[in-house]
């Protein structure tokens, strides 16, 4: 009961953590289904004739080309009212001088001399006003989210129909020039580039500069259709010094001068287009959605007349994306598949041609061509895509007929219905504008109630977690408080929930699982006020600050710098390093680290420790240097991130197959298999040390001979996967179907050997030995009824071994002599062992997804693990009778180190950086299983999250096994000081892990806390990671640092909190598999008529192994309900 | 006797803090293009000199400890010679353990190991003159309730306070501001130094507070 109580506890507090993750993501994170449709000139977006039949025409596509040419001026950061014309003061107000306003004179000028010829929008950028984003949205036409869900993550190069990509189809020379995004987005798809870093925002010319450079003299060269400069110098500026900045002046001065540069040179065919991505704000930040950041500059000039009018006194306002169908049909391109923007309808009338009429057919015909390919879209998208409102869009198709069928009817007879062609563009343009504001709605929009409630919800949670866990390790603790305002909470939210369904309000499930969370929360804090609060001040429950919690707290902050976010591959290791050192200066500092003798000085006040220190100086120095090393070393598997420019990967995390040299890959491959056969060899010896070799249970069979195997099939494959390209061809199918075939081996028998495990997890020899001598020869009298717990702890070892006697005597009725017990052998790490099992035939088939040297990482980890644990124990003091305490250094430590696994397995929390190859290992090619290999990726991803969370538990259990490397001598009850000369060399085997089964009460609350301390751990950094997120969502780097940084966060701790249920439910198998394997031996024995005396032996004892001992004092709890049968019995 | 070694105490950290401040300003008359910033190494290398010099010249002036009973000149030097081999060891320990936090191995190795014998210079050094080449001695001070003078006590805070200023030192170097300084590890010298100034502010506010206690 307390068990499962444990475990649902655990599972709640998971519960809410998700709930608050679910809801802060739907806060902060759209998304948008990527479709890979194209369109293309021969396939009409729709039915009904093409205007001018322009299919006959060479170059033309849905529409004829009005310019062949285009010069695309693109300024980050171009706000609006930097090119906003300045009004001459008129009404005799002084003029506002800023830094930014009136320096595009030039712009200003052309605009009032030829005011058909140029016309200055102002146009309204979509949030995210990210670069990355904007720059998709310029060429695609629709509403860039941050995770546009496409089929290809590993790269950002844009996959939807674009711009760029009808360009080149169509044969246009596209020449770029500027910022190197554009290389990322577009890869290959220019005849001539040149792209300049723009990672440094303090470097306001480099770019700039290298433009100019090359700008005039491949606009005279004339080898080129289209020609995109993309400056930076303005943004640059405003990150530097803010637009309130003279340099912002001088920059927009010299962006004026290109302008007027291009104007000079431009042909008649050309069309220039100046624009900004998008804007900025008053400090010169951009990516969120105020009105500064959102409004940028476009402007449009053509050497002949292009606009029918005069512009209008203010500036109208367009979307942005109106740019691109806009562009499309003026240069004979068919607008890009996923396009929702709506074509600037006035750049399409006929200037030269007088008749009103035939000006607004075409202004027509260009907008419905736009509403047919946007139709198109919609129809496609909401097959594909359920998260569009069905309501709305039904509303949207039939606007859309209608007006289609009345520009039909209108085509068929042109003559006089100008007022007609009126209604049908409104009607056109009202449907764009319709879809527009729907996707909007569904794509691109955070919600900030949300956000907060997410966060808040994670940090409330947080909370409970340091309370839970800090109450739990108080002697007064139990546990039906825990579950029953739960219990409450969950029962009114589904009850409201119920309602809610019955009543028929659509909830979000999002929104439903916060309110269950809050609803379950909220009794639950609102009890601990009221019981603990009142009693003790609740500041009492709440760890005392020490360094530990700082260098927690320094890693909080860390998540709100950028440049520490991506520093953390190396900003990890240093806590954990900062941390062990901590460690081993507090044992020497608390005396435990050194013998005494070098420490007592005769003096007054020097209090020696209170016990013997159980490990000596050496030991743990050396423990701390070798964690120092394997650290160091993991180090060595480093993948940069791609910000920093003056950093290279490691060439050790490629697969061996991409090796050239013959003789190197065999060496790397020796080392692999090496590093495979030492984690082997490593397990096994530890198995071995203490003593769980030698039992014949399954599990044990299988660690004989199925891990062997598995090591052996994982180098086949090995073997396999890096020469796959040498094997002769007739062998190629063999070498195919065996590398598909090896890692489901391996993944099998890892499978089978959990379930055996699961089956069967007491690895315990049981034993009928014959005794040695020395045994009988304890066998003291005594009589007289015990009168004292001193004499209870004597009497019950001598009732014991009257009944081995009699047992004995029972068994081997021929021969009277030879005492017989029945030895249980490696009692003392039952538990460990499990786990240690578990995790090594977990860590087979994370190994088989990773690259074969990462192999190295693999054994480094479980070495450091095990040096760690062992440095922790050295500095946990062992309290008998309980409550057990894990302590804070030790959960941080742990955390600490699967953050530093994760990197030096070569994992980077950016998408590009994510090893797909692992979706291929054991699937064969050309596969369709996308759930599959999306489970092989996120295990390859979160391999460290899930091995350190399952191994969660040893922490726990850790220093009760360190307690048989101490010395044996242990302080004798006061009562039998005589029975302690009889047998000066008899000493007592440590109890080790059976004194948690001691105390199973204080067992369960310690793995209870163990668990929240765990969780607050990973808690608090996902809780940093959304309020970064959250707070810096105006920052420069939030969709490409921070945004997937909790992305990858909150998986993270998905796997882990799952993972650490795992661990902690294994442990509680085992421990119910004692107690019936107990209970059983119990039975078997009164079965038998007679008593047998019962014997643990802990380590070292394997090496000796006939020499077994009796119980040890505290029996009585041990053996809980076994021997309490046994007594009764008895009397 | 209290009163008097916290004087001098005051004293011996004021002037560890004029050296320091005197190695930044007087090189600057005799060698050319000297700066901080520029030219870190040789300010790093006079820096500790200048400190083991003040360090050196007034232990042996003010004296904490009682003489040692023998003063033959062999055991003398021995002694000198030990204490050399306790610096350079201590120097090597140092740059072992930068480089297991990171620094990296080759590259830079010139200005890790500098850094190695600034944090010796402000560390060991102190060590050396107070406790002599007694690693026992050393070892006791740095535990709980090991501490037996004031001097002992001041030798542990200005010991803790620059190992804790040259771990705080590593912070600036991944931020993204672009200054050379980031890279160069220098950083961590810069913030040792105002740490050791600090330290010395720190123990003026014990040593104040400690007469405080005393009378």
């Amino acid at each position: 009961m307390r068990k499962i109580s444990v475990l649902l506890f655990l599972a709640w507090v998971g519960f809410l953590f998700y709930a608050g993750i679910a809801l802060f993501t739907s806060g902060f994170l759209l998304t948008r289904l990527e479709l890979t449709n194209h369109s293309s000139c021969q396939e009409p977006p729709g039915p009904g004739s093409l205007p001018w039949g322009s299919r006959g025409e060479p170059g033309a596509c849905w529409m004829a080309s009005r310019f062949s040419r285009l010069v695309l001026v693109l300024i980050d950061a171009l706000r609006f009212d930097f090119a906003q014309p300045q009004l001459s003061h008129v009404s005799g107000e002084p003029p506002v001088s800023l830094p930014f306003l009136g320096k595009l004179g030039f712009l200003q000028r052309i605009l009032e001399i030829q005011p058909h010829h140029a016309r200055l929008y102002q146009s309204k950028v979509d949030p995210p006003t990210t670069t990355m984003q904007r720059l998709k949205a310029l060429t695609t036409g629709s509403l860039p989210t941050f995770i546009d869900a496409g089929s290809n993550f590993a790269s950002y190069a844009i996959a939807e129909d674009n711009l760029v990509k009808q360009l080149t189809s169509t044969g246009r020379r596209v020449v770029f020039m500027g910022d190197e995004t554009w290389n990322d987005l577009f890869p290959g798809a220019f005849s001539q580039a040149f792209f300049f870093p723009s990672f440094d925002v303090r470097d306001l010319h480099t770019v700039d500069n290298g433009i100019l450079e090359h700008l005039y003299p491949i606009m005279d060269s004339g080898e080129w259709d289209v020609l995109i400069t993309h400056f930076l110098g303005v943004d640059h500026c405003g990150h530097k010094h803010g637009p309130h900045h003279p340099e912002m002046a001088k920059k927009l001065s010299q962006m004026d001068q290109v302008i007027q540069g291009l104007v000079e040179r431009l042909e008649n065919d050309t069309l220039l287009v100046v624009t900004g991505d998008h804007g900025m704000t008053t400090s010169g930040n951009h990516g969120g959605d105020s009105e500064l950041e959102t409004s940028a500059a476009l402007f449009l000039y053509s050497p002949t007349a292009l606009f029918p009018s005069a512009p209008p006194e203010e500036p109208e306002v367009i979307p942005q994306i109106s740019l691109v169908p806009t562009l499309a049909l003026l240069l004979g391109l068919p607008i890009p598949f996923g396009n929702i923007g709506e074509v600037i309808a006035e750049v399409f009338s006929e200037v030269e041609d007088s008749q009103p009429h035939s000006s607004t057919l075409a202004q027509a015909s260009a907008l419905h061509l736009n509403a047919q390919q946007v139709s198109r879209f919609l129809h496609t998208y909401s097959t594909a895509a359920q998260d569009l409102q069905v309501k709305e869009l039904h509303r949207l198709q039939n606007l859309f007929s209608k007006a289609s069928a009345d520009y039909q009817r209108l085509l068929q007879s042109p003559q006089g219905a100008e007022a007609a062609l009126q209604t049908v563009i409104t009607e056109l343009q009202q449907f764009l504008r319709g879809v527009r504001a729907m996707c909007i709605e569904s794509w691109a929009r955070f919600s900030l109630v949300r956000m907060a409630g997410g966060a808040a919800l994670l940090a409330a949670t947080c909370f409970l977690c340091l309370l839970v866990s800090q109450w739990a390790a108080s002697p007064g603790f139990y546990f039906r408080p825990l579950l029953i305002p739960m219990a409450w909470g969950l029962t009114g939210a589904l009850v409201c929930a119920g309602l809610l369904a019955t009543t028929g309000l659509k909830l979000d499930s999002v929104v439903l699982g916060a309110m269950a969370a809050v609803g379950s929360l909220l009794p639950f804090l609102w009890k601990a006020w009221a019981s603990w609060g009142a009693k003790r001040p609740l500041a009492a429950l709440l760890p005392m600050p020490g360094p530990v919690l700082l260098l927690l707290l320094i890693r909080f902050a860390g998540f709100f710098s950028d440049s520490f976010v991506i520093a953390e591959a190396r900003a990890a290791p240093f806590l954990l390093i900062s941390l062990i050192l901590l460690l081993v200066a507090q044992l020497h500092w608390e005396g435990k680290l050194l013998p005494p003798k070098l420490l007592t000085i005769p003096r007054l006040g020097f209090l020696t420790p209170a016990g013997p220190p159980r490990h000596n100086g050496t030991h743990a120095l050396g423990l701390g240097v070798g964690l120092l090393l394997c650290i160091r070393l993991a180090g060595l598997f480093h993948r940069c991130p791609e910000e920093t420019p003056a950093c290279s990967s490691s060439p050790w995390l490629s697969p061996l197959a991409s090796m050239v040299g013959g003789r190197a890959k065999n060496v790397w491959y020796g080392a692999c298999v090496g590093a495979l056969a030492a984690l082997l060899a490593a397990v096994r010896l530890w198995l071995r040390r203490y003593g769980n070799l030698k039992s014949p249970e399954p599990p044990v069979l299988f660690v004989r001979w199925g891990l062997p195997l598995m090591g052996l099939g994982t180098a086949a494959y090995w073997a396999l996967a890096s020469g796959a390209d040498e094997a002769p061809p007739r062998l190629r199918a063999l070498v195919a179907g065996a590398s598909v075939m090896l890692p489901r081996a391996v993944a099998g028998l890892a499978a089978s050997g959990l379930m055996l495990l699961l089956w069967r997890p007491v690895m315990v020899l049981v034993k009928a030995a014959a005794g040695a001598p020395r045994t009988r020869t304890v066998l003291t009298p005594f009589s007289g009824p015990p009168t004292s717990q001193a004499d209870l702890d004597y009497v019950v070892p001598q009732i014991y071994r009257h009944m081995q006697e009699e047992f004995r005597g029972r068994l081997e009725r021929t021969k009277f002599q030879g005492p017989l017990t029945v030895a249980a052998y490696q009692l003392g790490s039952v538990y460990s062992a499990a786990m240690v099992t578990a995790l090594t035939l977990l860590a087979f088939p994370l190994l088989l997804l990773h690259a074969e040297r990462i192999s190295l990482v693999f054994l480094l980890l479980f070495l450091q693990s095990f040096l760690l644990l062992h440095l922790l124990a050295a500095g946990i003091p062992i309290t008998t009778p309980g409550p057990f305490t894990v302590p804070w250094q030790a959960v941080s430590a742990w955390a600490f180190m699967a953050t530093q696994t994760f990197y030096s397995t070569g994992h980077q929390p950016v998408f590009p950086a994510i090893h797909w190859h692992a979706a291929f290992v054991g699937v064969p090619e050309g596969h369709d299983f996308t759930w599959l290999s999306a489970l092989l990726v996120g295990t390859n991803t979160f391999a460290s999250h899930i091995l350190f969370a399952v191994g969660c538990p040893l922490l726990l259990l850790w220093p009760f096994l360190c307690e048989s490397q101490g010395p044996r001598k242990r302080r004798q009850p006061p009562g039998n000081e005589a029975e302690a000369r009889v047998r000066p060399e008899e000493e007592e085997e440590p109890l080790m892990e059976m004194r948690l089964r001691d105390a199973p009460h204080h067992f369960n609350a310690a793995l209870l806390q163990l668990g929240l301390k765990y969780l607050f751990v990973l808690g608090i950094q996902i809780l940093a990671c959304a309020l970064a997120a959250s707070i810096l969502r105006r920052h420069l780097m939030v969709w490409k640092v921070f945004a997937p940084k909790f992305i990858f966060e909150a998986m993270g701790f998905i796997v882990s909190s799952v993972g650490l249920c795992l661990g902690i439910a294994l442990v509680m198998r085992v421990d119910g598999a004692v107690s019936s394997w107990f209970r059983q031996l119990v039975l078997a024995q009164q079965r038998a008529g007679e008593h047998s005396s019962l014997v643990y032996t802990g380590a070292g004892s394997s090496a000796r192994e006939a020499q077994s001992h009796l119980l040890p004092p505290c029996s009585q709890d041990l053996l809980a309900s076994g021997t309490s049968l046994f007594y009764n019995s008895k009397s | 006797m209290k009163d008097t070694d916290i004087k001098r105490l005051l004293y011996v950290h004021l002037l560890c803090i004029f050296s320091i401040i005197l190695s930044i300003f007087i090189p600057s008359f005799f060698l050319e293009n000297f700066s901080v910033l520029e030219t870190h190494l040789t300010w790093l290398c006079i820096c500790s000199v200048s400190v083991t010099a003040v360090n050196l010249v007034l232990y042996l002036v003010v004296k904490p400890n009682a003489s040692s009973k023998r003063s033959s000149l062999s055991y003398k030097v021995t002694r000198f010679l030990k204490c050399c081999i306790y610096f350079l060891m201590s120097c090597f320990a140092f740059h072992v353990i930068f480089v297991l936090y990171g620094a990296p191995l080759i590259e830079l190795a010139l200005e890790t190991f500098l850094l190695a014998v600034t944090l010796s210079t402000f560390t060991t050094v102190p060590c050396l003159c107070l406790l002599g080449p007694n690693f026992k001695a050393w070892l006791r001070v740095f535990s709980r309730n090991g501490v037996t003078s004031i001097w002992e006590n001041s030798l542990q805070i200005t010991t803790v306070s620059s190992f804790l200023g040259t771990w705080l030192g590593a912070f600036p170097i991944p931020l993204d501001w672009g200054r050379p300084w980031q890279n160069k590890y220098s950083v961590w010298l810069m913030v040792l130094t105002e740490s050791a100034r600090e330290t010395i502010n720190q123990m003026k506010d014990h040593g104040v507070t400690s007469e405080w206690r005393f009378f």
